[in-house]
Formats: C-alpha cells, sequence, structure tokens
C-alpha cells in the first residue's frame, strides 16, 4: 500500500476528510458568530445550542412527523431562526446599551436552558438519524473511498459560506449592513431600519447554526451535549481568526479542521487539544489574531 | 465600619455554631465554592475581567492536592499546599496569555484554555479519567486532629475561609485593590496615570487563581475524591452564576450568591433531575435582565435609597 511519512494514504486521506468535515462545522458556526459579532457586538453562546437545537428539530420532525432530510434542511433553520429573533427581540435588545458581558452571560443562560431541557426529555445518549438515500455509499476516486455525505457537507457549508459572504460583501443589502455595522446611527438617519436589520442579522445567524445542525445530524448521533463541547472550539477558532473578515472565519474554521484531522493522525492523544494549542501560539505572536485588527 | 465589622463577626458567629443547625458537609462545601465565589469576583467584580475558565484552577488544585495526598503520601497541609502552587503556576500562565485580548476575547480565550485542561485531565494517567481520583484520605491537621471527623474538619475548612476572605477583603481594601477599580472603571486612563495595568491585572488573575485553587484543593478534601466534573466549564459557569446573583463587586455577594445555588441544588439534585440545568439557566437569564446588581447588591441600594429618604 502506498504510504506517506509512514502513514497509509487511505487513512491519511480518510482523516483529511474527516478535517475538513469538521472544519466546514467551525466555518459555518464561526462565521455565524462573527455576522452576529458585528451586528450585536455580543458573543452568541447560544450558537452551541441552537446547532443542536437544528439537529433535534429534523430528528423531531423525522421521528413524529416524517419529514424527510430536504424539507428539515429548509424548515429546520428556518425555527431556529425564529426562535432567534423572538430571544432577540425579548431579551438581548434590553442589553445592547450595556456591557458587552452581559449579553456573553444571557445566552449562556439560554444555552444552558436548551440543553437541560433536551437533556430531560430524551437523556444524554444520542438518537440516529439517517443518511439520505441519495447520500448512502461513497465515491471511488481510485486512491481513497469518500463518503458520498461528507462530500456533501463539506460542499453544502462552502455553498453557504461563500453566499453569505457575497450577500455581506456585494449586495446593496450587505452595504447596508456594513454602514450599520460602522456607525449605526448615522445609518438609520439615513432612512435605514437599524433595529430591523439587527433583528434580521441575529435570526439568519441562528439559522446558520440550526442548519450547521441538520447538516451533522446524520454524521454523528443527536444529542443534547452535542453543541456545547464544539461551541468552544469554535471560541478558540474565532480567537485565533478574529472576528473581523468573513472570509477570514471561514479560512480558519477549514484550516483548524484540516490541522485536527492530520493531528489525529499523526499524534492522536493531541488532537482534542491541537486547536486550543495553536490559539495560545497565536495569541504569543499575534494577540489581535490572523485576520484581526487591534481596536 | 464598625457597624460592617458587626456584621462580619455575627457571620462568624453563625459559621461557628452552623455544623450543629445544619449537615455539616453542606455547610463545608457552601464555603468551599463562597470561597470559590470569591476568588473569583476578585477578578470579575474588582478588575472587570470575565474569566469563564476558572474551574481549570478549581480542577487542577483539586487533581494535585489528591495526587499528592493520595500518591505522594504528604501530609494533608503541604498536599493543600500542593494544589494551591499549581493552580497559581496555572494561573500565571494562562493569565499571561488571557491578559493580551480584552472584554469578550478574554472570556472565550480563558474558557478555551479551561477546556484544554479538561481534555488534558481526561487523558492523563492520574486522573483516573471517566473515574476520578476516588479515595483520598482526609490525614490529620498537624499531625494530631483527626480530619476524617466531619467536625474538626469544618473548623479546619472555616479558618481556611476566613483566612482566605480576610485575605481577600485587605486587597481589595488596599492601594493595589484601588488601582484594581480604577482599571475596571476606565482602563485607558489607569495607563495614562502610568499605571503599568498589565502586571496588574496579571497580578490579579494570579491572585485569584490561587484562591480558586485553595477553595478546589479543600472541595476536595471535604468528598474525599477529585473528579472531571470539577474542571468542566459547566463549573466555570456555575461560578459567574454565584457571582452575579450574589452581586459583583460587593465583598458579600459571592457568599450568599454560592450559598443560595450549593442549597437550591442540594434541595432540587434529587427532585427533578437534570432540570436543575434549565433552573440555573433561568436565574442566570433573570439575573441580567432584572437585577444585574445580584441580591447584596440590590439590598445595598434599597437601603441607601431609603437612608436618602430620611436624611
Amino acid at each position: 500500500m502506498t504510504e506517506i511519512f509512514g502513514i497509509p494514504i487511505q487513512a491519511l486521506m480518510g482523516q483529511l476528510t474527516l478535517g475538513l468535515v469538521s472544519g466546514s462545522f467551525y466555518a459555518m458556526l464561526s462565521l455565524g458568530l462573527a455576522v452576529i459579532f458585528g451586528m450585536l457586538n455580543i458573543i452568541n453562546f447560544t450558537h452551541g445550542a441552537l446547532y443542536m437545537l437544528g439537529a433535534f428539530l429534523a430528528w423531531m420532525g423525522m421521528d413524529y412527523l416524517q419529514i424527510g432530510y430536504w424539507p428539515a434542511l429548509l424548515l429546520s433553520p428556518l425555527v431556529v431562526g425564529v426562535f432567534g429573533i423572538v430571544v432577540e427581540r425579548s431579551m438581548l435588545q434590553w442589553l445592547y446599551k450595556l456591557d458587552h458581558l452581559y449579553g456573553l452571560l444571557l445566552t449562556f443562560g439560554l444555552a444552558l436552558m436548551l440543553e437541560g431541557l433536551f437533556t430531560n426529555a430524551y437523556g444524554v445518549s444520542g438518537q440516529p438519524y439517517s443518511i439520505p438515500e441519495e447520500f448512502m455509499g461513497a465515491f471511488n476516486l481510485g486512491f481513497m473511498f469518500l463518503p458520498k455525505y461528507r462530500a456533501w457537507i463539506i460542499v453544502a457549508s462552502l455553498l453557504v459560506c461563500f453566499a453569505t459572504w457575497f450577500v455581506i460583501e456585494k449586495t446593496r443589502l450587505g452595504a447596508n449592513l456594513r454602514a450599520a455595522t460602522e456607525n449605526p446611527k448615522l445609518t438609520q438617519a439615513f432612512g435605514i431600519n437599524v433595529p430591523l436589520m439587527v433583528m434580521l442579522t441575529y435570526g439568519f445567524g441562528c439559522a446558520l447554526a440550526g442548519f450547521a445542525g441538520v447538516l451533522a445530524a446524520p454524521a454523528i448521533q443527536v444529542s443534547p451535549l452535542m453543541g456545547s463541547n464544539l461551541i468552544i472550539v469554535v471560541f478558540a477558532v474565532v480567537v485565533i481568526g478574529g472576528m473581523g473578515s468573513i472570509l477570514g472565519s471561514i479560512l480558519t474554521g477549514l484550516g483548524l479542521g484540516v490541522i485536527e484531522g492530520l493531528t489525529k493522525v499523526f499524534y492522536p492523544e493531541a488532537s482534542a487539544t491541537v486547536v486550543f494549542i495553536i490559539m495560545a501560539i497565536v495569541l504569543m505572536i499575534r494577540p489581535a489574531g490572523l485576520f484581526g485588527k487591534e481596536k | 465600619m464598625s457597624r460592617s465589622m458587626f456584621g462580619y463577626l455575627a457571620l462568624l458567629v453563625l459559621g461557628l455554631f452552623a455544623p450543629f443547625l445544619f449537615y455539616p458537609v453542606l455547610v463545608m462545601k457552601v464555603l468551599c465554592f463562597a470561597l470559590f465565589a470569591c476568588a473569583f469576583n476578585l477578578l470579575l467584580g474588582y478588575t472587570g475581567l470575565l474569566s469563564f475558565g476558572h474551574a481549570a484552577f478549581f480542577g487542577t488544585a483539586a487533581y494535585a492536592a489528591g495526587h499528592a495526598i493520595k500518591v505522594w503520601g504528604l501530609p494533608t497541609e503541604l498536599g493543600l499546599l500542593t494544589g494551591v502552587l499549581a493552580s497559581t503556576l496555572l494561573g500565571w500562565a494562562f493569565g499571561s496569555l488571557a491578559i493580551r485580548r480584552l472584554g469578550i476575547y478574554f472570556a472565550m480565550v480563558t474558557l478555551a484554555l479551561a477546556q484544554m485542561m479538561y481534555f488534558l485531565f481526561l487523558q492523563a494517567p492520574f486522573t483516573g479519567g471517566e473515574d476520578g481520583l476516588q479515595g483520598v484520605p482526609r490525614g490529620t491537621l498537624l499531625g494530631f486532629i483527626d480530619l476524617a471527623n466531619d467536625l474538626n474538619l469544618y473548623y479546619f475548612v472555616l479558618a481556611i475561609f476566613v483566612a482566605a476572605f480576610w485575605l481577600i477583603y485587605r486587597t481589595i481594601h488596599s492601594p493595589f485593590g484601588q488601582v484594581l477599580k480604577a482599571i475596571r472603571e476606565n482602563e485607558a486612563r489607569a495607563i495614562s496615570l502610568g499605571y503599568d495595568v498589565a502586571k496588574y491585572k496579571l497580578l490579579a488573575f494570579v491572585l485569584s487563581a490561587a484562591l480558586a485553587g485553595l477553595a478546589g484543593a479543600t472541595k476536595m478534601l471535604v468528598f474525599k475524591f477529585a473528579t472531571l466534573t470539577d474542571a468542566r466549564w459547566h463549573q466555570s459557569g456555575e461560578v459567574v452564576l454565584m457571582t452575579i446573583l450574589g452581586g459583583m463587586g460587593t465583598v458579600l455577594g459571592p457568599v450568599v450568591g454560592s450559598t443560595v445555588i450549593v442549597v437550591l441544588q442540594n434541595e432540587l439534585a434529587d427532585k427533578v433531575g437534570s432540570l436543575v440545568t434549565v433552573i440555573m439557566g433561568s436565574i442566570f437569564v433573570v439575573c441580567v435582565l432584572l437585577f444585574r446588581r445580584g441580591i447584596v447588591g440590590e439590598i445595598a441600594a434599597l437601603y441607601k435609597r431609603m437612608l436618602g429618604l430620611k436624611t
């Protein structure tokens, strides 16, 4: 069998794909965090719980209402987004004038509530969600087998990330959004409804987390705790990349996923901690983050 | 001033009689978490730094002290000291990294670093993984006071708490504490006045980590084990909750907050199961939305208002 650095190429490629898959999730979630942070100046701790909620909604839709994967991929983020809007209108909007830390604390409390509710209802063991029929099996690429569903996760997340980048950087709506981020008062004076944009941005960021959750559902077991461990890694990703740039978040997310995958091949013991170690190194060398601007 | 001294004395008397009124182990748990929250408050309430990773210091000290006592066979006092030393060193390392970022990033960095420690403890051979480090003997104090007796241990824990509380009180009311408050209120101005803000922040962080470690090591001694729960991020969140609920930036707030939370958890644990997390989350949300000054802060504000009306 062909080997690179004493590692069978099959295993290397397999881990590389898995790395890209987890990188896709890092990218989608850190992108959502960055979009929300840009507009609302809060770190959305609920993000992990919303990712879990998205996956659970897909599973519940399948289990209780026979709603399939494709409708769930649309409906579940929609519900999560509406949930986010309700949270923003009923709670978050009262905190904008205060220290940013209160937003973090509030969303942390919400994350605990969501996690606790689902743990109470379904226990901590995972619920299986089957891969949609279209994505059963694998592509034979000659040097490796690529499971179709993994390929789909990477493609779908890249599409969503690119679409988000395009809307924010290249459209009129995005221009208004960036203006509102830069100077909300002045933008409002030009007749743009900033509070509405803030609300929709938060809803969109939440929906993005829900979408990631549905994508993840067939790949991993749907469990109430799936979000909380992931979100802390995503925080580290955000610290490494800095939240200043959309493309920066996407690239950092994907890159760290790949690094994590490679660590699993070469030094498996460190695979859970490698992202945090990189964060520590980046903090020493470039405290503002790779794509961040020091304020 | 004399009136607040009177208040502290009354609390001390309550502390001395508490084991006869309540279950001693529960009161010891309250004291350990009160110390943990007071140490945390030094950072959040008086320096304005929100650390979301204090469980790392709590857990590290618990493991280090447990290992020192159980495996190395050190006497109890030296075991606790080993725990504090470990959390102090870790606090210095994490602090130097975390103070490079401000505000929200500071919280995320500390959370991520603490999660790294969690994974290390999960994999390290000496922690016992998911089972934890079990059956640590309490040993004796000064070689002749048997700490296996709950009442003896209680007064030892109370003494630790009072000493640490006094240290925190002195720190807050010292010139050093005034500089910390200045940094909390306006960092840029503190810099312009010539204070080496980074150094002050780091020192506050290390002190807070050391005392959080003392709390963790003491808690390990009370329960005779250290587990992953001590180092998990839920624990970091819980100490934030205790401090906010009691009132951050108040001397007694963390004590009140931790008492409420520990007693509540104790009461609810077998009644509502995993809904405890939901209740903790709801308290968080209510605190942040409705009373950000916390219990002690609100009472103090009310008291001031009443005085203002009278005079």
